[in-house]
């Protein structure tokens, strides 16, 4: 499904949001959130089981400039990538639109798009306990720049299981950080895990109030 | 949903359950980032858009435009994130707002800036959010 093509603007094939994609005029504001986890932990598929649009792709090219260039003698290395970030959305009122990103957990590609974590509500770090290790490192920047989050296990069928205290103490959280299990699969399972991270968001505001 | 939540019940011992969790995280000490850049270079020209700053057309595309920005206008006739802009038009995010700072100075867009986090969120906001999540 995937061609691009360089004419793709000039011979106007441009498709827009099909009719009952298109957001009403009185659309005002919107939020967002970020949806944050390593490769295949279900990010895509959690937007996707709570989005009202299919979910839709924004990418952004870097160059990399090779590591130790120094040694080169000039001849400096650089790569190309594109990183590709999927999202979705949900209309909360005729005003306000909640957006939602599903986000690589590596930080060196946040900072492609503008203030993708910073203007965030929140986040949720999506977690699979057959690889546990791959969410610290995001934990750890959420942590540092201060982004409130919550922590939603996606249950595999065949991932350990292990005791939310155990978990706990071995993500190293925070008092008060809500853990709850999922589903990303289901849109209730999905709804209700955005719902713990606003209860949250609003206990945060409530106490500092 | 059919997998149970631990902690298992009932007489059925869960193979799966496991007491202790075999890794732990240690908080992150800093080091040193990678050189990354942007391959559409200076930053200071584009204007400060967000993923999700709706954009609304202000009027029918001229026949003169560039190709991208007839394609904007004819997509911002009802309010359009920068993000959706970015997805439907095939364009990297960052090209996008390369299009549309042009496009706002030239006053042919306007841009709807989005609610961001500050250091004390809006009760009333989360409430309204919560509300429309209700709904789902």
């Amino acid at each position: 499904m995937d061609f691009k093509s360089s004419d793709t603007l000039t011979s106007g094939a441009i498709t827009g949001p099909r009719a009952q994609d298109v957001l009403p005029a009185t659309a005002t504001a919107a939020v967002k959130v970020v949806i944050v986890g390593g490769f295949g932990v279900g990010k895509t598929t959690m937007v996707g089981s709570v989005s009202e649009i299919r979910p839709l792709t924004t990418e952004e090219t870097m160059t990399q400039a090779g590591i130790g260039v120094d040694d080169n003698y000039g001849s400096e290395t650089k790569t190309a990538t594109t990183v590709a970030m999927d999202f979705g959305r949900i209309s909360i009122s005729d005003e306000l639109v909640l957006y939602l990103f599903g986000t690589p957990g590596q930080e060196r590609f946040w900072f492609l798009w503008n203030g993708l974590f910073e203007g965030a509500l929140g986040a949720v770090v999506l977690i699979d306990t057959r690889r546990l290790q791959v969410s610290f490192d995001v934990i750890g920047r959420l942590e540092e720049k201060g982004v409130p989050f919550i922590i939603a296990v996606n249950d595999f069928p065949d991932a350990p299981r292990h005791p939310m205290d155990a978990l706990r103490r071995a993500l190293d959280l925070e008092q008060g950080v809500p853990i709850v299990h999922c589903d990303a699969r289901h849109r209730a399972s999905s709804r209700d895990t955005l719902m713990t991270l606003m209860r949250y968001l609003h206990s945060l505001a409530v106490a500092k109030a | 949903m059919t997998h149970p939540l631990h902690p298992p019940q009932g007489d059925e011992p869960d193979a799966r359950f496991q007491a202790d969790v075999p890794v732990r995280r240690e908080r992150r000490s800093p080091e040193n980032p990678e050189r990354l850049y942007i391959l559409t270079g200076e930053d200071s020209e584009r204007a400060p858009l967000d993923l999700v700053t709706l954009i609304v057309a202000k009027g029918d595309p001229s026949p003169t435009a560039q190709p991208e920005q007839s394609a904007v206008v004819r997509l911002c006739r009802t309010p359009l994130s920068v993000a959706e802009l970015s997805a439907y038009m095939a364009l990297p995010f960052s090209v996008v707002t390369v299009v549309l700072t042009d496009m706002l100075a030239a006053d042919l867009v306007l841009a709807r800036a989005p609610i961001v986090r500050s250091a004390l969120p809006d009760r009333s906001l989360l409430e309204a959010v919560m509300h429309g999540l209700q709904k789902l």
